[in-house]
């Protein structure tokens, strides 16, 4: 109801960054920086957009525009790049300002082909315009700014109380309803459980001492960063290591885990670039959704899943919500704009859940258990026997799937590789030495021979119904490559980032191939299988909990997905009534051994 | 005279005319005066890099892009044109082509600014009466 107080005051810069208390001239002295080695274009846009009354500096090189950038921090409120320049390619650009300063950042170019400007979005681009420029479109840049800086007060409304959380919503009634409609089944007791959650979670924050200054990102700093990851290897990057090879007084081991977040993704999107194949496959019918979906979807499943105080339950049933929707499609969209949008907003949810969640200690392993125990039984539908062949290893493979939160990365990644067919089966063990829990785990062997058998089936039930099947091939290897690096971070056990990271990517590679996530849940099983019994082993507490609050959040919208695309009602109803079920359960009580049994044979 | 420099507004310059005030009263000879120096540099790389053997497209593809990129922003939509199908050529490798189509893109370019000219030259006599028109 009431909007959250504390975040307005301390937002920097500029005084009507408050959208409520916005001015009249609002937009009317929005500092602009125009970068574009044309100078036609330099002048035209410029001209363009001071007669939008905004504030211009013009820049002809990407170099200068980027110590502009350095030298004036909090300087400008949004910034446009040509793509193409000779000094430094616009893409570069958008790269280092993402990572340095976070600002929004407005691509243009006379090149409108969908390969540029899907990379424009993947890496990070908030618009992307297409020359000539014309004044409508400048008229509304001024939005990109409000939503970074809406944005931004979530981060520290959820820093500050746990109420927000509320307040977002009734921004959004939208969502709102989709919630609580969707959610009455399931909800209704974790309200309260919820509430006292909130208690507890102001009084930690209240003694916390999270509220850390922001660590500004030199391009020095970055560069000692970079080495430091270099040397240690990105796979095997972890904060703690790269900290002590930095050696910078007063940085924060959460400082280079946030840094390394974003880094992580930065090195995926620049190899991401066949995403754009993928964007071919999954864009079309959506397209338009995207944007204007992610904001809302996105920002607030983060705000919940990072305010901690939510119990999985509630987190899941928002989940359930896109199902509930006849138009599913959506769902899944709203899964990369986590991606996306939220790159640089997860720290502190981070250590938030860190402390949020040790409430969970002892529960969050059965608790987990039952969310996702759903998974398994909607597949049974395609791939009932595939399931049985391996209930056993199934059934551990739940239990670890849910201790930790990695699956979501894990669960597309592994998902993908196996869902290249023959050879996946190679892939797969192959993937697994540079995690050091393959071996160590005693039923690895066994889970992981499983879902590579039931992998295959799947796939080719699959492959019939799929579209966009083909185009996504390339991204599969990408996103392999990628894998790894995540494998080393989860080994890691100790970090969050990670799992948060691995949450986020979730999104975009089950939305590569929609058709999939069958499998990807089966594989997934597997591959976690591996990663949960590490995990067991070397137990951090923290991060294990952690990692299974935010597992449900995945594994529901996985379910989503699956649902989207078999399109089939009763599987749907199916399912939705499994993951209610299991969401009554959790709340009521968190030994759910005897659940997996129950449901599994389905 | 009068329509046929409506006319002419119209397809050339498209929204520039309008950025046109009082605090740039010249804004578009100013634009279009940047247009024709940047772009004669262009217009001579790229003659060079057509002479090159073998042709460097990926050098060439950039150039026109470049090119393209100034030529839409003034309006310039017959270059413009002919510059996206250069680029084409550039992408299939096909030299020829691509020469062929730079004499076309030239052609234009000097078409366009001969009518510039003759517009700039036109608005100078009319002076404030064009102007006061302009505004409708």
């Amino acid at each position: 109801m009431n909007p959250p107080p504390m975040s307005f005051t301390t937002s920097p810069s500029v005084s009507w960054k408050s959208v409520d208390a916005v001015s009249d001239q609002f937009p009317a002295g929005l500092r602009v920086l125009v970068v574009d080695d044309d100078p036609t274009c330099l002048r035209i846009l410029e001209k363009m957009l001071r007669n939008c009354l905004y504030e211009v500096t013009k820049c002809s090189r990407a170099e200068v525009a980027l110590k502009l950038l350095r030298d004036n921090k909090d300087g400008f409120d949004v910034v446009i790049s040509d793509v193409h320049m000779p000094d430094m390619d616009g893409f570069k650009l958008l790269e280092h300002i993402g990572l340095e300063m976070d600002l929004p950042v407005i691509m243009m170019s006379a090149d409108d082909s969908k390969s540029v400007v899907m990379k424009g979005v993947t890496h990070g681009a908030c618009d992307y315009l297409i020359k000539p420029v014309r004044m409508e479109a400048l008229k509304n840049i001024w939005q990109h700014v409000v939503r970074k800086t809406k944005h931004e007060w979530k981060e520290k409304d959820l820093e500050h109380s746990g109420s927000v959380e509320d307040g977002e919503r009734n921004q959004r009634p939208n969502e709102d309803v989709d919630y609580s409609s969707s959610a009455n089944e399931g909800n209704w007791k974790s309200s309260k459980r919820r509430k006292d959650e909130d208690d507890e979670a102001e009084e930690r924050d209240d003694t916390s001492t999270m509220k850390k200054p922001r660590v500004v990102w030199s391009s020095e700093l970055h560069q000692q960063f970079v080495t430091a990851v270099n040397q240690l290897g990105i796979d095997k990057a972890v904060p703690k290591k790269i900290l002590e090879l930095m050696n910078v007084p007063g940085l924060t081991r959460e400082n280079v885990a946030s840094h390394l977040q974003k880094y992580r993704l930065y090195l995926r999107r620049l190899s991401g670039q066949h995403q754009n194949g993928l964007g071919n496959s999954f864009m079309g019918p959506t397209d338009a959704s995207f944007g204007s979906i992610s904001p809302l979807n996105g920002l607030d499943l983060q705000a919940l899943a990072a305010s901690g105080q939510i119990s999985p339950h509630s987190l899941a049933t928002i989940q359930v919500a896109p199902l509930n929707r006849p138009t599913t499609t959506k769902s899944p969209i709203s899964v990369p704009s986590l991606d996306q949008r939220n790159i640089f907003s997860f720290e502190n949810p981070k250590i938030r859940f860190l402390e949020g969640q040790q409430q969970h200690n002892n529960s969050s392993n059965n608790n987990q258990v039952n969310l996702l125990h759903g998974i398994p039984t909607n597949m049974d539908s395609k791939q009932l026997t595939t399931l049985h062949q391996s209930p056993q290893p199934y059934s551990n493979m739940n239990m670890h799937v849910h201790t930790q939160g990695i699956p979501s990365a894990v669960l597309a990644r592994n998902g993908i590789e196996n869902v290249r067919g023959p050879t996946s089966v190679v892939d797969f063990s192959r993937g697994q030495p540079g995690n050091s829990s393959f071996s160590l785990v005693g039923n690895s062997g066994i889970s992981s021979l499983a879902s590579k058998g039931t992998i295959q089936e799947g796939f080719n039930m699959e492959t019939k119904g799929s579209r966009g099947f083909v185009p996504n091939y390339d991204v599969f290897s990408e996103l392999n490559q990628n894998r790894s690096d995540d494998w080393g971070l989860h080994n890691v056990g100790s970090t969050l980032n990670p799992n948060v990271q691995g949450g986020l990517d979730v999104g975009p590679s089950v939305l590569v191939q929609p058709g999939f996530s069958s499998f990807k849940q089966k594989s997934a099983l597997g591959n976690n299988t591996n990663i949960g019994q590490q995990l067991n082993s070397s137990l951090n507490d923290n991060s294990l909990r952690i990692k299974a609050e935010r597992l449900p959040n995945m594994g529901f919208h996985q379910n989503g997905l699956f649902n989207d695309h078999f399109g089939q009602e009763d599987l749907m109803s199916a399912l939705l009534k499994q993951q209610q079920e299991g969401l009554g359960s959790v709340e009521t009580e968190f030994g759910f051994d005897g659940y997996n049994l129950d449901n599994l044979p389905v | 005279m009068q329509r046929q420099l409506a006319n002419m507004k119209q397809s050339l310059f498209d929204q520039l005319e309008e950025l046109q005030d009082d605090a740039n009263p010249n804004f578009v000879e100013e634009v279009v005066t940047l247009y024709y120096r940047d772009s004669a540099r262009l217009v001579q790389n790229i003659d060079k890099a057509l002479e090159k053997n073998p042709v460097d497209f990926v050098k060439l593809d950039s150039y026109m892009h470049q090119f393209k990129g100034s030529s839409s922003s003034i309006g310039a939509k017959k270059v413009k044109i002919e510059c996206t199908q250069f680029r084409e050529y550039c992408r299939v490798g096909n030299g020829e082509g691509c020469k062929k189509t730079f004499q076309q893109v030239k052609r234009e370019y000097a078409t366009l600014r001969k009518k510039l000219e003759a517009y700039f030259q036109f608005a100078r006599q009319v002076g404030p009466v064009e102007k006061a028109c302009r505004r409708k």
